[in-house]
């Protein structure tokens, strides 16, 4: 028993030894990967209005890097996903997260009003600023960015949105610098924000 | 051997963790031929009207046996839904026709692909509470499960934490 007991804890120790290298290496690894080059598209001129109904425009995220995610409160598995790892990449992030601007953009802006985003953001860091507005001014915004985005009817009378997944990162010139795939591993997006954040 | 006292001591304690942890996230319900194995849901912001759910269903019986959808106290529907991931682009599509489960086989319905949608909440899924929901499969056939709420972040059930 006792021996089983050791065998085991031995066993335990070179996962755990052999995890912690392997993700490790992922990190060294994700950390060397160049983000695509600067120079993609310039974000568009807008104006929205954020979850406590304060104007947004284009001069609210230009000037300092931002990352921008587009989605729907009614989205049941990409947007809250995305939005705690966001949240929780942030945190690990540490100061330089105050270097960033991060939005999430409603694509479904008839349901998304402003109190609906508050209450749906108030699970996630306080620093994501949810942006809803006219739809011509969502579209004009993920246009510029390449976000594609479109209505789709449920029998029964519902609907939902299919829309670009992927988490946008811009420079302070709002010029499209990489992406953070749905998914993606958390420490290479994590190296991609502190690059981004220049921290 | 103080260090053998430590070993030992890391070692339980990793025991306990782990026990610990199966038991919360292994459960099943089993009725006739039907068994399901731990069934969940991601938790919920305030103010979300929908949830997904996850879980495997196993058919253990010689005959195929279709889900049709379900039925919760907490949301208005429960619907099969297909999602897919295509050139970056989220796409969420009903799955009208049903599931069907195969003769002694199983589906598994998890994130990124199948899963049951649970339309209109009528509160918001809370982390670890459990959440009753009712299987419905073609002959008349119910299946009273519960679901497991995991975290708002969770990928998968119980893994990649």
């Amino acid at each position: 028993m006792l021996r089983v007991i050791r065998y085991g804890a031995v066993a335990l120790i070179a996962v755990l030894v052999l995890g912690s290298l392997a993700v490790g290496l992922g990190w060294l690894q994700s950390g060397r990967s160049p983000l695509p080059t600067a120079g993609g598209p310039v974000v568009a001129s807008f104006h929205l209005i954020d979850q406590a109904n304060k104007p947004v425009s284009e001069h609210d995220v230009l000037g300092r890097p931002a990352v921008v995610f587009f989605g729907f409160t009614y989205c049941p598995e990409v947007c809250p996903t995305t939005l705690a790892s966001l949240t929780g990449l942030l945190g690990r992030l540490g100061a330089p997260a105050d270097r960033l601007g991060v939005f999430f953009v409603t694509v479904d802006p008839a349901r998304d009003t402003p109190p609906a985003l508050a209450s749906y953001l108030s699970s996630f860091d306080p620093r994501i600023r949810g942006l809803t507005g006219a739809p011509d001014q969502i579209a004009a915004l993920a246009k510029s960015l390449g976000v594609y985005y479109a209505r789709v009817e449920v029998q029964g009378g519902g609907y939902t949105m299919d829309h670009t997944a992927s988490v946008f990162l811009l420079d302070a010139q709002g010029r499209f610098v990489g992406t953070i795939a749905y998914g993606e591993n958390s420490d290479a997006a994590l190296a991609k924000l502190r690059r981004l954040a220049g921290g | 051997m103080p260090n053998l006292r430590c070993v030992r001591l890391v070692a339980f304690a990793f025991a306990a963790v782990f026990a610990m942890t199966a038991t919360a996230l292994s459960h099943e319900y089993v009725s006739g031929q039907i068994k399901v194995v731990h069934p969940w849901a991601r938790a919920t912001a305030p103010g979300a009207t929908t949830g997904v759910g996850y879980m495997k269903i196993i058919n253990q019986g010689a005959t195929p046996i279709r889900l049709l959808g379900g039925s919760t106290p907490a949301a208005t529907a429960v619907e099969i839904h297909a999602m897919s991931m295509d050139g970056g682009v989220m796409r969420m599509r009903p799955v009208g026709e049903g599931l069907v489960v195969p003769a002694r086989g199983q589906i598994e319905l998890k994130p990124g692909s199948i899963h049951l949608m649970l339309i209109g909440l009528k509160h918001p899924l809370v982390e670890e509470d459990l959440e009753p929901l009712t299987l419905n499969f073609d002959g008349g056939v119910r299946v009273n499960i519960e679901l497991y709420i995991e975290s708002m972040g969770a990928a998968s059930g119980g893994h990649g934490h």
